[in-house]
């Protein structure tokens, strides 16, 4: 499978080096690797979900008894959680770091993916989510990182999304 | 069974828990018993109550947390049973006040008045002890039971459809949430081992 196992190293590390010890996670293809590293590391809590929404309930009541927290989700788990970050997240100024990955954008062979990529960043704007695209290993660290500062500082949701060029290594 | 007096009948174990509960008749009816810092109402975001509650209860498996759920409320999230049974917090109890109606929002039928069978739904998901219960007796011995027994459990209370006149106090949201955060910052933790 030609997810990057190297960038996905790389974005469960720097995760993990902002201080993230609860993941909530709905498998997708782009997230494997993260959700098995998250699985292995016995410092990490790793909660598989039935729907991304639940994640913002997890990450809230994490969040409000100390401890920091990720969601790993597809934009399609975003699209189905939003119902959630709006009215949890938003409305009791919660840190929420949004790991999305962003399918349905530039390269994307899969038809069903289309139409989710195209409303991905519009939404995240309506929704005044501050986003930054991960696109090359050199975003990373930093990017998770100022994120999260962000996030704590604003007591609002942020949101990093996974891009093709970053968790696609072509056969 | 009225819900407010399910609610006093186990209010003494509520103020030495982590409580988290739905919005509506519950919130309103908890505060006009007692607020404490150490309850949270969840004011919307409908469903998200026990993920919530499962989210505290795995960042303080020390504490004990109590979410008070609602019917309504649940059939919006019943995937959310199937991932409290998965992580199966032995620390959390979630009471669900199932009045078979969608209360606030002008008691429209849910489909527990149908039918729909929430405890046989959490114990169908995994969860290890479900009950429904019909009086102020049976709830509040299942309660304890569920207390003494150390185990996620889900308990159905069947409650009378009604509710406060109104259903805005004066607690603010954000003074809710800032205020529960710091409770839970200084919930006493166990020694260390």
């Amino acid at each position: 499978m030609p997810v990057s196992t190297s960038s996905s190293e790389l974005i469960y590390q720097s995760l993990k080096s902002t201080g993230v010890r609860i993941m909530s996670a709905l498998p997708e293809t782009w997230l494997v690797h993260l959700i098995r590293f998250a699985e292995a590391d016995p410092e990490m809590t790793l909660v598989r979900l039935a729907k991304e929404e639940e994640g913002v309930g997890i990450s809230t009541g994490a969040h409000l008894s100390g401890v920091k927290s990720a969601m790993l989700m597809q934009n399609h788990g975003f699209l189905a959680a939003v119902n959630g970050i709006v009215s949890c997240a938003q409305l009791y100024r919660i840190p929420l770091l949004m790991i999305i990955s962003l399918r349905g954008d530039f390269g994307e062979k899969d038809p069903w993916q289309t139409e989710g990529g195209l409303v991905t960043e519009e939404l995240l704007r309506a929704l005044r989510i501050p986003s930054a695209r991960l696109e090359h290993p050199s975003h990373v660290k930093e990017r998770i990182q100022k994120g999260m500062t962000l996030a704590y500082a604003s007591n609002r949701p942020v949101a990093l999304l996974l891009c093709r060029d970053l968790m696609w290594e072509e056969a | 069974m009225k819900r407010l007096d399910a609610l006093r009948a186990i209010y003494p174990e509520l103020e030495k828990s982590i409580v988290v509960t739905i919005m509506g008749a519950v919130a309103a009816e908890l505060q006009s018993i007692g607020h404490r810092p150490n309850f949270f109402y969840l004011q919307h975001a409908m469903g998200l109550a026990s993920s919530l509650g499962l989210g505290i209860a795995l960042a303080r498996p020390d504490a004990r947390v109590i979410v008070i759920d609602g019917d309504g409320s649940v059939l919006m999230n019943l995937g959310g049973l199937s991932t409290l049974a998965r992580y199966r917090p032995r620390n959390l109890i979630h009471v669900i006040f199932d009045n078979e109606s969608l209360l606030s929002v002008g008691g429209f039928p849910t489909a527990t008045s149908t039918g729909t069978d929430l405890a046989g739904v959490a114990a169908a998901s995994g969860v290890p002890r479900t009950a429904t219960v019909r009086d102020l007796d049976d709830f509040t011995r299942e309660f304890n039971a569920a207390v003494a027994a150390n185990d996620l459990a889900t308990l159905v209370a069947k409650v009378d459809a009604t509710g406060p006149a109104v259903f805005l106090t004066d607690l603010g949201l954000l003074e809710n949430r800032f205020q529960f955060q710091r409770a839970l910052r200084e919930w006493p933790r166990p020694a260390s081992a």
